[in-house]
């Protein structure tokens, strides 16, 4: 069986080992396949030496062409710095109440504020900014800490209730659960409700309205439109943060609700911060 | 030696009752518990046959480990199928993370139940059934080491079982392919390398005088996987009584060791091993010899030596340097050919036999596995590229190749394996249902066009998203809005990974029904061949 023997089909001797009946032709390698072949390894040792390649033995050698990644994405954020140059000053330097009125500066404003917007607060207030529940809507001019451009702007930077951030916006509404008895409660979801829906138990309501009174009324208001000043939300409006339903108030009522909001002020550059604030300011709400 | 056996298992059962009770977390109590279980019955078992006669040795080529390790690929492939389609459906519709299933049954813990289920349940069983199938053939005598196959077969299991459980109860090394934790990797290592003795004293005591190609390509496998497993696995366990273990290398070494044992992973255990499958099973389906000889030796050892540098391109644009990512760019194009040269033998051996694609629906699975690993194995290179990956990168159309690589050319050319093995083992004519196998094939291969076609757009979409900024230069999309832009590819994807899915239950179906009644075959070895060609007998 050393000597090889003609296949039939292909005019090509085998190798004349059989295995288990398998034999295998002494097919010469295909020429294409070897060409290719070679062209790819001439082609690899070119790239090595165009390009960062061999290992050394301090450091690696740097290709004749110079190229590093680093150095390539360095590049990127120098140009496009160096594009916007002006207009960052000019950002920084601007009257943010004055800014919608500049055209070219707001433009350039908002676009960078919905990027900035896009990576860092898209994650909880949606990337259409629309919101979820917990997270405010920006859409609307329903502000539960104020919608003018400067009131914004302080919101970013410090955030609400976070712990790292002495400036942050600060309120905490009380556990009522501890406080008052379940028929108060029931009664005082159902005073929230009437204010902002036709269908309620008027008795109930009626109720409700001593226990508000007495207990929602000094962050509230008397007649449930909130306070910017404390955070507290309109009641009235019809727009809500948790849910308006008796189930989602009677677990705010009983437990509270305590939403933060991170401080931006030391991830962000003075500009970014700027540039988010009026992208926010331009959603539609703003003041 | 029975006596031996039973003060090891005595031991094991011990050891392991006490991890039960001072086990730090869940995944460990439960593994000392089912280490425990094995640990026990097998003491038991031993110690009821320890003065019964020791059974004649049996004959002719060792067939019932094979067979057994038929049976367990059709089982965990199924079962990979299955929990694949369903997290493919999870992406879709992520309210398919039930609540009530929380922590076990999120996408985090069932991916890598799904990967460790088709790689190495699926196709790490299929991988050791045919070698020890053809190792026997193409070498002409029993398999070595007696039991000792049967260890393999069984530890094997149990490191499977160990490996998905761990998943589900949250015991993971979080290194993609390499999962399973300390324990599991250890036993695994005592597995593995009987797995070695056994193949490699096979071939030692070959009675042809050369080794075949497929043989070559087996080993390569085995001996690279267990260095590979040695390495990225090195670790120390926090407790000896806890899954937890802090690995030995560290930021972008651990990165670049991890990847160095994920792309082989793909280069020796899904590629090398598989084409000792196609080795064999190809000119046996369509009885024509191998096409070359020549090009089988060029590109075998262009293949193991260009591969093993390759594992870079998983991390271009990262910490790795520059040098690195370069490297490993050059080394995966140059390998494009190495790797063509297996489909062009595997396609060629057809040559004077391209009619029996019409009537064979056998050989045609193995015909399109090749095509799928043709198209892979250039797709893979060109992903490489460091362009063409700052597009590709940590985008669906990585998902895409993966699967176009592991459902087309591993899934097809195993499904063809089987339905080889099947009747051959259980002494049947053929299989069941020759119509089935053409439902099975057709039911996959239009699940696998589903799927890539589908990645493809979902990947290069979001990769356009990703970088897609206005005329200042600002980014225009959120990663949300990517996405959500996903979803109905998602679908898609979900519905060729059902067709997908229902192929393999027909292949089940169909091996049942050639199983079922069927006598286990012996074959006897065949006589010694002459003189000139045979080492002397044993």
């Amino acid at each position: 069986m050393s000597k090889g023997k003609k296949d039939d089909v292909t005019g090509t001797e085998t190798t004349g080992h059989s295995w288990d009946g398998i034999e295998e032709l002494n097919t010469p390698l295909p020429r294409w396949w070897l060409w290719t072949l070679y062209l790819c390894i001439i082609w690899g040792i070119a790239h090595t030496i165009a390009y960062p390649a061999w290992p050394m033995i301090s450091g690696a050698t740097k290709g004749v062409l110079g190229w590093s990644t680093r150095a390539n994405v360095a590049a990127e954020i120098t140009a496009h710095d160096a594009k916007n140059a002006e207009l960052v000053t000019a950002l920084l330097a601007t009257d943010m109440e004055t800014l919608p009125a500049s055209a070219d500066l707001n433009r350039y404003a908002i676009a960078r504020g919905g990027a900035v917007f896009r990576s860092n607060c898209s994650q909880c207030h949606g990337s259409g900014a629309a919101g979820t529940k917990g997270y405010p809507n920006l859409l609307d001019d329903d502000w539960l800490w104020g919608g003018q451009m400067a009131d914004i702007e302080f919101t970013v930077r410090h955030g609400i209730r976070n712990e790292q951030d002495s400036d942050a916006r600060y309120s905490q509404m009380p556990a009522f659960g501890e406080m008052l008895e379940k028929e108060e409660i029931a009664a005082v979801v159902e005073h929230v409700v009437s204010l902002s829906s036709a269908e309620y138990d008027a008795n109930l309501s009626a109720t409700g309205a001593t226990v508000f009174a007495d207990n929602c009324s000094a962050c509230h208001g008397e007649d449930g439109l909130g306070d910017r000043i404390q955070g507290a939300p309109n009641l009235a409006d019809a727009i809500w943060l948790y849910g308006g339903d008796h189930e989602t108030l009677t677990n705010t009522v009983v437990n509270g609700q305590f939403g933060i909001m991170p401080a931006w002020g030391p991830r962000l550059t003075e500009a970014d911060i700027r540039a988010v604030s009026a992208y926010v300011h331009s959603l539609g709400g703003g003041e | 030696m029975n006596y031996f056996k039973l003060v090891i298992l005595g031991i094991v059962a011990l050891v392991a009752a006490m991890g039960m009770n001072w086990g730090h977390d869940l995944a460990y109590k439960v593994h000392a518990f089912i280490i425990m279980a094995v640990a026990a019955g097998m003491f038991f078992w031993v110690l009821r046959r320890i003065d019964e006669p020791v059974p004649v040795p049996e004959v002719g080529y060792a067939d019932g480990v094979i067979r057994a390790g038929v049976i367990a690929t059709a089982f965990w492939g199924v079962i990979g199928f299955l929990v694949g389609t369903f997290i493919a459906f999870q992406l879709a519709f992520p309210e398919l993370n039930f609540d009530w299933g929380q922590p076990f049954t999120n996408f985090g813990r069932l991916r890598p139940l799904h990967t460790s289920a088709v790689i190495f349940a699926f196709g790490g069983n299929a991988l050791i059934c045919t070698s020890f199938y053809v190792v026997q053939r193409t070498s002409a005598v029993r398999l070595f080491g007696g039991n000792l196959s049967w260890f393999v077969f069984w530890g094997y299991q149990l490191f499977i079982v160990l490996a998905a459980t761990g998943y589900l109860l949250g015991a993971t090394q979080s290194k993609e392919y390499a999962e399973p934790e300390w324990y599991t990797d250890i036993w695994l290592t005592i597995v593995w390398l009987a797995y070695l003795a056994v193949f490699f004293g096979t071939i030692v005591r070959r009675r042809e005088r050369h080794i075949y190609v497929a043989n070559w390509f087996y080993l390569s496998f085995i001996i690279t996987v267990a260095m590979l497993h040695l390495v990225n696995n090195l670790s120390i366990p926090v407790s000896f009584w806890g899954s937890k273990s802090v690995q030995l290398f560290a930021g972008v070494q651990d990165a670049m060791t991890q990847w160095w044992y994920g792309h082989n992973a793909v280069g020796f255990f899904l590629t090398a091993g598989f084409l000792g499958m196609m080795y064999y099973f190809v000119p046996k389906q369509a009885n024509r010899p191998i096409y070359s000889y020549k090009l089988s030796i060029i590109h075998f050892w262009s293949l193991i030596f260009l591969y093993i540098w390759a594992g870079p391109h998983h991390l271009h644009y990262t910490a790795l340097p520059d040098w690195a990512a370069t490297l490993g760019m050059v080394f995966s194009i140059v390998l494009w050919m190495p790797s063509w040269g297996g489909m062009i033998n595997g396609l060629m051996t057809l040559q004077g036999a391209w009619d029996k694609l019409r009537t064979d629906p056998i050989l045609r699975m193995f015909v399109i596995s090749l095509g799928f690993y043709g198209m892979s194995t250039f797709e893979g290179p060109m992903m490489s590229i460091r362009a063409v990956n700052s597009l590709s990168h940590y985008t669906d159309w990585t998902i895409g190749h993966v699967h176009s690589g592991a459902l087309g050319w591993n899934g097809m050319i195993t499904f063809g394996a089987l339905y080889f093995l099947t009747p051959k083992l259980w002494g049947r004519e053929q299989m069941y249902s020759m119509p089935a196998i053409n439902w099975h094939f057709w039911l996959a291969t239009i699940g696998i066009v589903l799927y890539a076609s589908s990645m493809w757009v979902t990947g290069i979409m979001e990769g356009l998203m990703w970088r897609e900024v206005d005329d200042q230069g600002f980014l225009v999309n959120s990663f949300a809005d990517t996405v959500a832009a996903k979803f109905p590819m998602y679908v898609v994807r979900g519905l060729g990974g059902v067709l997908y899915l229902s192929g393999g239950l027909i292949m089940v179906w169909n091996m049942w029904m050639t199983i079922r009644g069927a006598k286990p075959a012996t074959t006897s070895l065949p006589a010694p061949p002459s003189p000139s060609n045979a080492t002397p007998a044993e």
